[in-house]
């Protein structure tokens, strides 16, 4: 059984991620969108919240951090990115769709 | 002018995720067409509003950001950005748009429009508002 997670909002002001990777289990994917992607870059103060998180594996959506003006260069070491084409390909490819709001 | 009130927005929300941070600039712009003395605070997510390079071409929703560089035709110059948040989120103020304002009394020279401040500052501008409105 693998669930990918959505995470939606900003753990700069939601505890929506925090909840999300205590309660994901072990190789669970987690993919930030909108809001959520915020949560991916480094250099903030809530950066190790998935900085600590080993054993899940992180995803932001491209198009939303594009729209936010959030560079790629800066996202967190590991986290990856992909277009609506790889959200369809990550739903598909688990046995089910978490959405966290 | 005498009966020009000084009005404080606090944009404490990100952009784009809820309609807060359009509806702030919308709000922001009618007061500034009445004459008021219009001042902004950018804090927590609401600092992500001020980010440079911002391109919702892919997401379908319209980018309101290049608004931010027009305030200052509207004598909308005085916007404080909150040191702890910009640190908060690993930001400087080379992240954020550079908003200029025209001083007419010295012969329309140009200045920023963005004074980063502490937390303690802000407190004291804040005490010297008549009207808050919080988006």
């Amino acid at each position: 059984m693998s669930i990918l997670h959505t995470v939606n909002k900003s753990t700069y002001e939601r505890d929506t991620l925090e909840a999300c990777v205590r309660l994901a289990a072990k190789g669970g994917s987690v993919l930030l969108i909108e809001d959520g992607v915020y949560s991916a870059m480094s250099g903030g103060s809530k950066s190790n919240v998935i900085e600590n998180a080993k054993d899940l594996s992180f995803y932001v959506l491209g198009p939303d951090i594009k729209a936010r003006g959030l560079s790629e260069d800066r996202l967190i070491d590991g986290v990856k990115v992909v277009d609506y084409k790889g959200f369809v390909e990550l739903s598909v490819s688990n046995d089910s769709v978490s959405a966290w709001l | 002018m005498s009966d020009a009130k000084k009005f404080m927005y606090i944009n404490r929300k990100a952009p784009y995720g809820t309609i807060y941070a359009w509806e702030s600039l919308e709000v922001v712009l009618i007061g500034a067409a009445f004459d008021q003395e219009v001042s902004l605070a950018f804090v927590d997510d609401g600092v992500y509003q001020l980010m440079k390079g911002q391109d919702t071409t892919d997401v379908g929703i319209k980018n309101f950001s290049p608004t931010y560089a027009a305030l200052g035709d509207y004598d909308v110059n005085k916007i404080y950005v909150e040191k702890e948040s910009l640190e908060a989120r690993g930001l400087t103020l080379e992240d954020l748009q550079h908003l200029v304002w025209e001083d007419e009394d010295e012969d329309w020279a140009e200045k920023d429009s963005i004074r980063v401040v502490t937390s303690a500052e802000l407190a004291e501008i804040f005490e010297q508002q008549d009207i808050t409105l919080s988006f």
